[in-house]
């Protein structure tokens, strides 16, 4: 081991090293093409001619006819997509549905890992289950859920109207807004919502159980243990002790399930359809695309999507970045 | 600071403790102790619950299930594995053709896992071993791409395999979530890369082995666990996918993976709900005897390099 390849060879003979990292260079530059191509054409190119599409009058009927590059350049597709009903709808269902989505499915995250963060008999076990809903069919998921809480044969329902007195039963995934009187008051709840928003939780919660916990175990016992010495209680170990050495990896959670909750499709589309106020923006694409088969309209609403969204977390980034530094 | 520590000590003080006959620690040591218990059993019904429910579903008749939907429970003399046959069997023979959305699925899922393993493997090791220009760029570029949302990939690229034809093929499909997967993959394969001590691969390559040679004869088998792991990782992503399957395929029946199939049938009111429920079965269980085999592996692979950053 006295020879490295890095060190030794550069000072006895520059040339031989000169070389060696030529051929790492060219070496390194063949192993990772294959992935470049890949990325390049399927992922790079098509962003940067979405750009190009959002500026074409372009639907599916006539693609046949137009060819891909055509220069009929026009803004009519932006102003489609801000002046259309339901544009800004869309946008702050999608943000609700984001903030909530993601808060949400952090909390629970984080109970679920505190829960199990000692060991007791069961705890493998227990720790495969709670992260089954994250690896289960987004498909099979969504199905299960709508037969659970659906209104005539749904468990949730049924158990609902016997054992906890309500009224009638409830349609989670297809009533927009339902009124609940709580002491004497009436309020208006947004049902499909809330309803899309619990999945996301239900769904979600493992990815932020399975780093939280990775993140617990490296929390040094020494420092608990010191706490504890000195009188801290569970409560006051937690927001002094494991808080602050979980707060970074609280907030690189939290940003990268906004994104993916913010750009999600999947959940909203096989649970409502849209429908009931849960529309949110890349169901819009989706149906701009198929329904009505105009590209131009779909690329510029997914821009203004993509848009809005790198606003928001270089927003976020400027406010929060320093201090994450810093600790 | 003396001062300060003395204070947080008060509270064990022998005379502060008879003062109280509960101290906030004591308090709060029993309620968690006891709300601990509660809360993961809370967690395993509302995990858990889901999935028996879905299985119990796919085993019970269907007049059954309308008459008394809160049943949780079927005796086994009522058990019903008609969904099952029915669900499983062709279109022409009156079934639903789930075994071949199976097969589709299949095909797509493991064509999707060797692929990607093939780009990946030699990008992931290049990432991680090999000084090349533009090698941080990279992983930045990647990286990005991860962030995208998948729809507004999903534009271009159904225009684009509309345009040229694969749109409808499973092998167009195959390509995209190769391109969508990749990058994670040698996220993943690199972090466990750079855990292989470099001097293995130094000591063969004075022995005279050739890059090459070294990559195939130390790095690999070393990364086996990895390669295993981002295996099954992959093959889990490419058989749950949901929005390409349903762009790309959706007007060819013969094509339909298990998820599209599953959701496309779902808004049929003719389909009895028991039998897809089956479907729905037949769709998890792969995914889950798949997970509890490799969890430790996975979760390893997933959160590896987590701690470090």
């Amino acid at each position: 081991m006295t020879q490295t390849t890095d060190a030794t060879p550069r000072e006895s003979n520059p040339k031989a090293s000169r070389s060696l990292r030529a051929s790492d260079a060219r070496a390194g530059l063949t192993l990772i093409s294959p992935t470049l191509v890949i990325v390049v054409f399927m992922v790079v190119l098509p962003i940067l001619w979405t750009v190009v599409l959002a500026f074409q009058p372009l639907s599916l009927l006539t693609l046949a006819s137009t060819g891909l590059l055509s220069t009929d350049f026009t803004l009519d597709n932006f102003e489609t997509v801000v002046t259309e009903p339901g544009f800004v709808d869309s946008l702050v269902t999608t943000l609700l549905y984001s903030v909530f989505g993601t808060a949400s499915a952090i909390g629970v995250g984080l109970v679920a890992a505190l829960v199990v963060r000692h060991s007791f008999p069961g705890r493998t076990f227990v720790r495969a289950a709670m992260l089954l809903p994250y690896v289960a069919p987004v498909v099979a998921a969504t199905f299960v859920w709508r037969t659970m809480l659906d209104p005539q044969f749904g468990f949730v329902n049924h158990w609902g109207t016997r054992l906890l007195g309500w009224d009638e039963p409830i349609a989670f995934f297809t009533q927009q807004s339902s009124e609940i009187s709580l002491l004497g008051l009436s309020i208006s709840v947004p049902t499909a919502l809330l309803s899309v928003i619990a999945f996301e939780a239900w769904r979600s919660f493992p990815f932020a159980f399975l780093f939280l916990m990775a993140r617990l175990q490296a929390v040094p016992a020494t420092l608990e243990e010191a706490a504890r010495v000195d009188g801290a209680t569970p409560t006051q170990r937690f927001r002094h002790i494991l808080l602050p050495q979980l707060l970074p990896t609280i907030a690189v959670l939290s940003i990268l399930r906004f994104i993916w909750t913010f750009n999600s499709f999947d959940d909203i589309y096989l649970l409502t359809g849209g429908g009931a106020g849960t529309e949110v923006v890349s169901v819009r694409v989706f149906e701009f695309l198929t329904a009505r088969g105009d590209i131009g309209l779909a690329s510029a609403q997914a821009l203004v999507l993509a848009a809005i969204l790198a606003v928001l977390v270089g927003v976020y980034l400027r406010r929060f970045a320093p201090q994450e530094e810093k600790t | 600071m003396a001062t300060d520590t003395r204070q947080r000590v008060e509270p064990r003080q022998p005379e502060a403790r008879q003062d109280r006959k509960w101290s906030r620690d004591e308090v709060e040591n029993r309620v968690f102790g006891v709300l601990r218990w509660v809360v993961i059993a809370g967690f395993l019904l509302v995990t858990l619950f889901p999935f028996y429910y879905m299985g119990l579903l796919s085993v019970r008749a269907l007049d059954e299930v309308i008459q008394d939907p809160g049943a949780l429970w079927v005796s086994p003399a009522e058990v019903e594995l008609d969904t099952y046959s029915e669900v499983l069997t062709s279109e022409e023979s009156g079934g639903q053709g789930f075994l071949d959305f199976m097969r589709n699925s299949g095909l797509v899922a493991f064509g999707t896992v060797a692929l990607t393993l093939l780009v990946a493997l030699p990008g992931a090791y290049a990432v991680s071993r090999l000084e090349f220009f533009g090698r941080r760029q990279i992983s930045v570029l990647f990286l990005a791409v991860y962030l995208f949302p998948s729809i507004l990939l999903a534009v271009p690229l159904f225009v684009f395999f509309t345009r040229i034809g694969l749109r409808g093929s499973l092998v167009g499909l195959l390509i995209v979530y190769v391109s969508q997967i990749v990058a994670v993959s040698i996220y993943m394969l690199r972090n466990y890369f750079d855990t292989i001590p470099e001097s293995l691969e130094e000591s063969a390559a004075l022995d005279g082995c050739s890059r090459l040679g070294v990559m195939w004869r130390i790095s690999l088998p070393l990364a086996m666990p990895a390669i295993v792991a981002n295996g099954l990782f992959v093959f889990m992503i490419a058989w749950n996918e949901f929005l390409f399957a349903l762009l790309f395929l959706v007007e060819e029946r013969e094509r339909w993976t298990v998820s599209l199939g599953l959701s496309q049938l779902a808004g049929s009111i003719e389909i009895p709900t028991t039998v897809l429920m089956a479907g729905s079965v037949i769709l998890t269980v792969p995914i889950i005897v798949i997970f509890f085999a490799s969890e430790r592996l996975l979760t390893e692979g997933l959160t590896a390099g987590a701690e470090k950053g």
